[in-house]
């Protein structure tokens, strides 16, 4: 599957969220939802925190993407990781949650965690600090992380959730995924923008994409097929500073 | 009566071997003397330029020293050492290469001549190719990325050594691009395994001709060798000056717009009254709108057709070859068509909307009457009021020979990426002597060794100031100081990459049956007919069930399959989604100078049509008229908004430029504009603030708005937030190697290896904003997107000179671009404002 280039993602508007919330503790531009029952907070910055567990979920992190380009000749801006960290401790000193959940593709391929430079992986040590940090595998990297605090699995059960990288195609009721990296386009007369989005229809939620050179898939496209009640599915879109809720049949308007 | 004999004396039998005098006296022409001059100035050992209106004999002047020089070497007897290649052509077109191998075979083999000649373009075969460098042609004709792939082989030297002549065709437009920089590193290297090759050089008429002798030579001679002085020059001039004239119409001249619908009627009138005519308009859109709506009055079935970049090849090979065959009566065009091949007998040129350049209008007017001596034709279909005038520009700058031709220009940075990484596939190189050839090259010849240190650093590691790559590199330095490939697939990766010409991602367009009853998406036929290829990102905006007009039809978007656009017809005449698309030529510098003094000086209105000369009264009446050094700005309310017209003539790239940046001035001084549209002839600003009170009563000062200073401080933080670089960085990034280019088809084969440039730009910026792709990407569009240098020299120019009109209504010359307020979206704005509305809509709901 190819993810789209979003021209529209305003990724330096996230960059430049993260540093100005960074410290800060009260959630603005959060939107609360129910999935499955359990109440859930869809942060602008791209994580997921649930409240009653003290859990924050994020996906999809494509670490060392860029080294992993590299390796293959193509030399991308060996950047990536630490402005997705970045963005990743100001959505945790945010919440201060109990346990993190990394929801799958952690690492862009199988070498990334081995050949993480020592100064990263200090920098996740911290943030892990005090608290727990699930990697679920993903199919990126199958094999978990290496020298990194946390615990590694296929597939996590916890209160009323299932957390698990890939969406199933059997059963959705109360399951949070990623993989797919589901964006949504806004259609309003002449204008459209595109941007990430959570997508949930109160049964299951999927993620978008954490990491910052990601991309993503629109949510109109046929592998989102059968995941979602359509009447119910609203896609909660990440703005500039807040996130904007808008029903699926209402996206084109 | 032997022409060749009496006219020609002792000097040309001297100059041109038996074969080609017998040549000449059968056919009953003579050599021409500029045929003789640039054969014998060549021969003597001069680099040479030779510019020439078409039909004028070029190619075979161009062709003469080589095929005189191989006529007397005569055959290589087999068994002989391993000799390369004499004489390499190289053109901008694949198409013309073979075009040109056709028209040079015949004479050829007429005279009897024992001359191989081969084309090498990306259609030749692999096992020709790999014969052509086992046992190379006397003449391979060619183009620029194949010379990049040739050069970047360990065989080069061999291959380029016996090299005599370098022919290269329609120079004027290959050199001012990126291909143009690469070739130019090219014949660099070429130099090298060939020192005493000569060029030879064939342009149309240019502005600066002493640019084009100098690209031909090498530049920065080494200490105490003597300068190479600039190729010789000889300049055809003539042929009769073409027939051209405005299409005047029963119908009013629209007030805006660029589609010229009104003058149709008109239009097919002159295609029945002549035996083909070539229609050629500036961009797809409008070549599909004036396609479909000719057909929609052809009463008489007469066989127009269609030609433009996205069609299928198939398609317009089937075109080309009709047209040749003197099967069509009109073919609509884009640039396409623009170059140097001869399209059997045209013998009318219709251009609708303005040429916007000079240059551009002679060329496509070339293309009817190929034959020098008798006047072209040509109708100029101006699509509004401002175009008229600008037709009238161009067709005076026509007669008088005026030329608007860019100039070369500095070399690009991710153009000299990729030549480095080339040129260590072909073998390790040492870093003094590449940078001593390509400063030797013209585009790159002031480039710093600093500046090529830090291409060479971002060639092997990505030149970032965080050094994680090391143990990745492409290229590494040796013992002995050269730098070699790290492993045989960094080469295939160079060979696959290479070329400067990026096209935006695009999807096949295929016609397939829709199934009235339920959702296509399931039940659409497969193996319809393939319509072309059309930008995903004009795709992303559609959704099931939208209309668009597309290979002269209008088309029901169905959806998307693998990478397939499914598209059914929609069997209406009224496309819901305007198409609009890049494409647009601004206009050329030279040609607004021409409109702004027709604008200024009431004594030359006589030659243009009634209803403008009667616009341009009016306005003198309500407002006034710039001089032709003078910017007017008029301000005026109108609705609950105020506006601010700047008549500069700069062309629509400035203009947006000086948009963006002068509402961020507006902005600070309080006066709330909120968005502003550019065309190519002025710029409207429009807010909630009396703008013209403010001007009036001393709050706003015009002259410091329109203050050079703005290209400084607020240029950067425009920069800053822009996403107008994003696109420039693309291709930068593509071109440079940093990413690789798609392949058709590759995707589903390979691993996922796609990466958002954007993405890519973003966390690069906020990263290492100084990075050297940056720099290029910011480089690039200064000159191209931004037109930053043109706005510069506007600035500079109106600096005292700028008039206020403050009037109650809106005046005349203000209507044009009144009109296009709303057409096109302001890129870049108010994103978040389309989000709130969809979200705010959603609470409604909630609440109602």
């Amino acid at each position: 599957m190819r993810y789209a280039g979003l021209e529209d993602i305003e990724l330096m508007h996230r960059l430049a969220l993260a540093r100005t919330i960074s410290g800060e503790k009260a959630a603005t531009g959060a939107e609360e939802i129910v999935v499955n029952g359990v109440l859930a907070v869809c942060d602008p910055l791209g994580g997921l925190y649930l409240p009653e567990t003290g859990m924050l979920v994020v996906s999809d992190l494509h670490l060392e993407k860029g080294a992993a380009f590299a390796r293959r000749g193509m030399m991308l801006p060996p950047y990536d990781t630490i402005a997705t960290l970045n963005i990743l401790s100001a959505v945790i000193t945010r919440y201060d949650p109990k346990v993190v959940v990394s929801l799958g593709d952690n690492f862009h391929d199988r070498k990334g965690s081995e050949h993480l430079p020592a100064d990263l992986r200090s920098l996740i040590a911290t943030m892990a600090r005090g608290r727990d940090w699930i990697w679920i595998n993903g199919n990126h990297d199958p094999d978990g992380t290496v020298d990194l605090p946390g615990t590694c699995t296929d597939e996590l059960f916890y209160g009323d959730l299932v957390f698990r990288h890939e969406p199933s195609l059997i059963s959705g009721k109360g399951e949070i995924a990623g993989h797919l990296h589901p964006s949504a386009t806004v259609r309003r007369r002449e204008k459209s923008v595109r941007r990430p989005c959570f997508a949930s229809d109160g049964t299951r939620l999927l993620m978008p994409a954490f990491g910052v050179l990601a991309g993503g898939l629109d949510l109109r496209h046929r592998a989102m097929h059968g995941l979602f009640d359509r009447e119910a599915l609203v896609a909660h879109l990440l703005g500039r500073d807040r996130i904007y809720s808008v029903r699926y049949a209402n996206l084109i308007g | 009566m032997d022409i060749v004999e009496t006219h020609s004396s002792g000097r040309d039998a001297a100059l041109l071997p038996r074969p080609f005098q017998k040549w000449f006296a059968e056919k009953g022409w003579q050599p021409r003397a500029h045929q003789l001059e640039l054969l014998s100035r060549s021969t003597s050992g001069e680099n040479m330029l030779l510019i020439a209106p078409t039909g004028a004999g070029k190619t075979l002047a161009g062709f003469l020293p080589s095929l005189t020089d191989l006529t007397r070497r005569g055959k290589i007897p087999p068994g002989s050492a391993f000799t390369g290649i004499h004489t390499l052509y190289i053109s901008p077109l694949k198409a013309l290469a073979v075009d040109i191998e056709r028209n040079l075979m015949k004479p050829v083999s007429e005279m009897g001549l024992d001359i191989s000649i081969e084309n090498r373009t990306g259609d030749t075969p692999q096992a020709k190719r790999q014969r052509q460098k086992l046992n190379p042609p006397d003449i391979l004709l060619t183009t620029p990325e194949q010379v990049a792939l040739l050069l970047a082989n360990k065989e080069a030297e061999r291959f380029f050594k016996d090299l005599k002549y370098v022919v290269l065709d329609e120079l004027h437009s290959l050199v001012t691009s990126k291909r143009g920089h690469l070739l130019s590193l090219g014949l660099a290297r070429i130099r090298r395994h060939a020192p005493h090759m000569r060029t030879i050089g064939l342009s149309a008429t240019v502005s600066d001709p002493m640019d084009l002798q100098r690209w031909l030579v090498p530049q920065n001679a080494p200490e105490g060798e003597d300068p190479v002085p600039p190729a010789g020059l000889v300049h055809v001039t003539g042929g009769a000056p073409p027939d051209i004239t405005i299409m005047r119409t029963e119908d009013r001249i629209p007030w805006s717009g660029h589609v010229s619908t009104y003058a149709i009627p008109e239009v097919y009138e002159e295609i029945k009254r002549h035996k083909t005519t070539l229609i050629f308009v500036n961009t797809r859109f409008q070549a599909e709108l004036l396609f479909q709506t000719l057909w929609t009055i052809n009463e008489d079935n007469l066989p127009i057709a269609l030609h433009h970049g996205s069609l299928d090849a198939g398609q317009r090979r089937k075109v080309e070859a009709a047209m040749a065959a003197n099967k069509l009566r009109a073919v609509v065009a884009t640039s396409t068509l623009d170059l140097g091949m001869d399209w059997g007998d045209v013998d009318l040129v219709v251009h609708v909307g303005a040429p916007k350049g000079a240059s551009r209008l002679a060329q496509r007017i070339g293309r009817s009457n190929h034959r020098m001596d008798e006047p072209s034709k040509a109708i100029l279909v101006p699509a509004n009021r401002f175009e008229v005038m600008e037709c009238q520009a161009a067709l005076d700058a026509n007669y008088l020979g005026a030329q608007d031709t860019p100039p070369v220009g500095e070399g690009a940075l991710d153009v000299l990426a990729q030549h480095v990484l080339g040129m260590a596939c072909a073998e390790p190189f040492d870093p003094v002597e590449l940078y001593d050839e390509i400063t030797s090259a013209s585009p790159y010849a002031t480039l710093s060794w600093e500046m090529f240190e830090r291409v060479v650093d971002f060639v092997a590691t990505g030149g970032y100031a965080l050094r994680s790559y090391e143990r990745y590199a492409k290229i590494r330095k040796t013992k002995d100081g050269r730098w070699r490939v790290s492993n045989p697939a960094v080469a295939q990766q160079y060979r696959l990459n290479l070329g400067t010409i990026v096209e935006a991602t695009e999807l096949n367009v295929r016609l397939v049956k829709r199934n009235a009853q339920g959702p296509a998406k399931g039940t659409v036929g497969r193996g319809g007919m393939s319509l072309g290829k059309v930008e995903e990102y004009f795709l992303e905006q559609l959704v099931q069930g939208d209309t668009f007009l597309f290979a002269g039809k209008v088309l029901r978007f169905e959806g998307i399959r693998e990478n397939e656009c499914l598209v059914s017809n929609a069997f209406s005449l009224d496309p819901k989604i305007p198409a609009y698309a890049g494409g647009k030529f601004p206009l050329s510098t030279y040609l607004a100078d021409q409109v702004r003094g027709m604008l200024a000086d009431p004594d030359r209105w006589g030659v243009l049509p009634d209803q403008v000369r009667d616009w341009l009264n009016i306005q003198l009446e309500r407002s006034m008229l710039p001089k032709k050094d003078e910017l007017l700005i008029e301000t005026f309310p109108r609705g609950k908004r105020f506006f601010m017209i700047a008549y500069c003539f700069e062309g629509r790239l400035a203009h947006q430029t000086l948009g963006m940046l002068l509402t961020r001035r507006l902005e600070r001084a309080g006066s709330h504009p909120l968005g502003f549209v550019a065309t190519d002839y002025s710029l409207a600003v429009w807010g909630l603030n009396d703008i013209g009170a403010m001007i009036r009563t001393g709050r706003l000062s015009l002259s410091d708005l329109f203050d050079e200073d703005m290209l400084g401080d607020d240029l950067e933080a425009w920069l800053d937030e822009s996403y107008m670089l994003k696109r420039t960085f693309r291709n930068c990034a593509v071109i440079s190697g940093l990413i690789e280019r798609r392949h058709p088809g590759k995707e589903k084969t390979g691993r996922q290896v796609t990466v958002s440039t954007d993405l890519i730009y973003d966390v690069l910026r906020s990263h290492e904003p100084d990075h050297i792709l940056l720099e290029a990407t910011r480089r690039d569009a200064a000159s191209g997107l931004l037109d930053l240098a043109r706005l510069g020299d506007m600035l500079a120019r109106i600096r005292g000179h700028i008039t206020h009109r403050d009037l109650d209504r809106v005046s005349p010359l203000a209507v044009p671009i009144m009109l296009e307020i709303g057409k096109e979206p302001v890129p870049g704005e108010a994103h978040d404002a389309v989000l709130q509305e969809a979200a705010d809509e959603l609470i409604a709901e909630a609440l109602g």
